[in-house]
């Protein structure tokens, strides 16, 4: 059983829609804790703002819960941001699972919004996934770089694409929109 | 490096498409659907779904596209046409758009676009603008497809629909629209150079050469584009490679 964290936020429904086309079955949105333990895969989605989504997870005591599970988990976009240290955006304090801070772009058009590349892959989720290939993006704010980061986007700076450490994984750019090359990191998250 | 995005635009009519394109083997040209599918699958970095239907039920029909879109497209989706109300933004995310464009609605009320901010993020929430020049030159704000022109000047427009929390601008000249001679591109570099979000071309487009100068002079970060794919003239592979063969960066 796969576990997506319910924690509302927005867009749920295109990461639950992308889980039905690459053929995964038994999918549960859930903020129980018992649930989500029991999965075999846990995803923690999102859009919105860093400070209310991590108010949202403080409120289902979700940030004492997933710091601690041991299955794979993937955030994507906010709910990677959720993972790391800390957010400018509403100067938030986060999940410290990925030891880097978010900050917001200073240059170029905010957001930065559209298909842009990964290059220094390095993670068995970017298993069959070529350098240079493309993935959707839609944010203002990023993950610097840091010893967890598996894969590198450039922006006006570098930062971190997707991050992992240990069971945990986490992307900025958004999988579930991401065609082909989004579908196959889903696959490869799954076999995990 | 970020790429400049090329999105085909369907026109939406009762839930089937309007304008239909000659793919070969495709099993049913007005299905949106499979249309959409098609041109994703052709290397399409979005698209926008167009509802010109003028009645309640074509818009309920149009609501339920959206859902079968949503599951069926694996890259981002914006639905437009006569969204003038949180409902009618909120009925259509809740159905799996990623984005709404919104155009008269925001003119006659420009709160509109706070409110969808607000609620949904900048990132949903495209503002279309159909302008024209006028008899002294600048640049005034059409509604109702050019048909009727307001006061509302397009720079200060744009400028307070950012300012407001749209996440782009979707800007079409009603002087080039259905030209095929071209965009105004020092107008589009004005735009893209005054504000601070992504500006995406709309009609004019005849040739290649079009798209890649109002993707380059006029500093545009995307163009939408019709009928040019519909009718035939060119196809999205074939496109983004020449853009790509002037070095100008495209997701291949």
């Amino acid at each position: 059983m796969i576990a997506i964290i319910d924690y509302n936020t927005g867009n749920i429904r295109s990461v639950i829609n992308a889980l039905d086309r690459i053929g995964a079955a038994d999918c549960v949105l859930t903020s129980d804790a018992g649930t989500i333990r029991r999965a075999s895969h846990v995803l923690l989605p999102g859009v919105g703002e860093a400070g209310t989504a991590m108010n949202e997870l403080r409120s289902r005591r979700l940030d004492t819960i997933i710091p601690t599970l041991t299955q794979p988990v993937l955030g994507i976009c906010i709910g990677t941001q959720l993972m790391c240290l800390t957010s400018e955006e509403g100067d938030t304090a986060c999940l410290g699972i990925f030891p880097t801070r978010i900050v917001r772009f200073q240059s170029l058009k905010v957001p930065h919004m559209g298909w842009n590349t990964l290059t220094s892959l390095r993670s068995p989720l970017l298993n069959d996934i070529s350098e240079e290939s493309y993935v959707y993006y839609v944010h203002s704010f990023y993950p610097e770089l840091c010893d967890c980061t598996i894969a590198h986007t450039e922006y006006g700076v570098p930062f971190s694409g997707a991050l992992q450490k240990d069971n945990f994984f986490g992307t900025q750019f958004h999988p579930e929109k991401s065609g082909p090359v989004g579908e196959q990191i889903l696959r490869n998250f799954l076999s995990l | 490096m970020l790429s400049k995005r090329i999105i085909p635009c369907l026109d939406v009519k009762d839930g089937r498409t309007v304008k239909g394109v000659h793919f070969v083997g495709l099993r049913d040209v007005g299905d949106a659907v499979e249309l959409g599918s098609r041109y994703a699958a052709e290397g399409a970095d979005e698209l926008v779904y167009l509802d010109i239907s003028a009645t309640h039920e074509g818009r309920h029909t149009f609501t339920q596209l959206v859902e079968r879109i949503a599951r069926a497209i694996n890259i981002p989706f914006t639905v437009g046409g006569g969204i003038s109300t949180m409902n009618d933004a909120e009925r259509l995310l809740a159905a799996g758009a990623d984005k709404v464009s919104i155009n008269s609605a925001a003119l006659a009320r420009p709160a509109f676009i706070s409110e969808l901010a607000e609620r949904f993020g900048s990132q949903f929430v495209v503002v279309a603008i159909d302008a024209k020049t006028t008899d002294n030159g600048t640049w005034h704000c059409t509604t109702h497809g050019g048909r009727r022109l307001t006061e509302v000047e397009l720079f200060a427009w744009a400028h307070e629909a950012q300012e407001r929390g749209a996440g782009e601008i979707l800007f079409t000249s009603m002087d080039h629209d259905g030209t095929l001679a071209g965009y105004p591109c020092d107008t589009y570099a004005a735009l893209s150079d005054g504000l601070s979000i992504p500006i995406i071309a709309s009609g004019g487009a005849g040739s290649i050469d079009h798209i890649a100068d109002v993707l380059t002079q006029g500093r545009a970060d995307a163009a939408l584009i019709a009928s040019l794919f519909h009718d035939g003239v060119l196809t999205i592979p074939s496109l983004k490679q020449e853009l790509h063969n002037r070095q100008i960066p495209v997701r291949i």
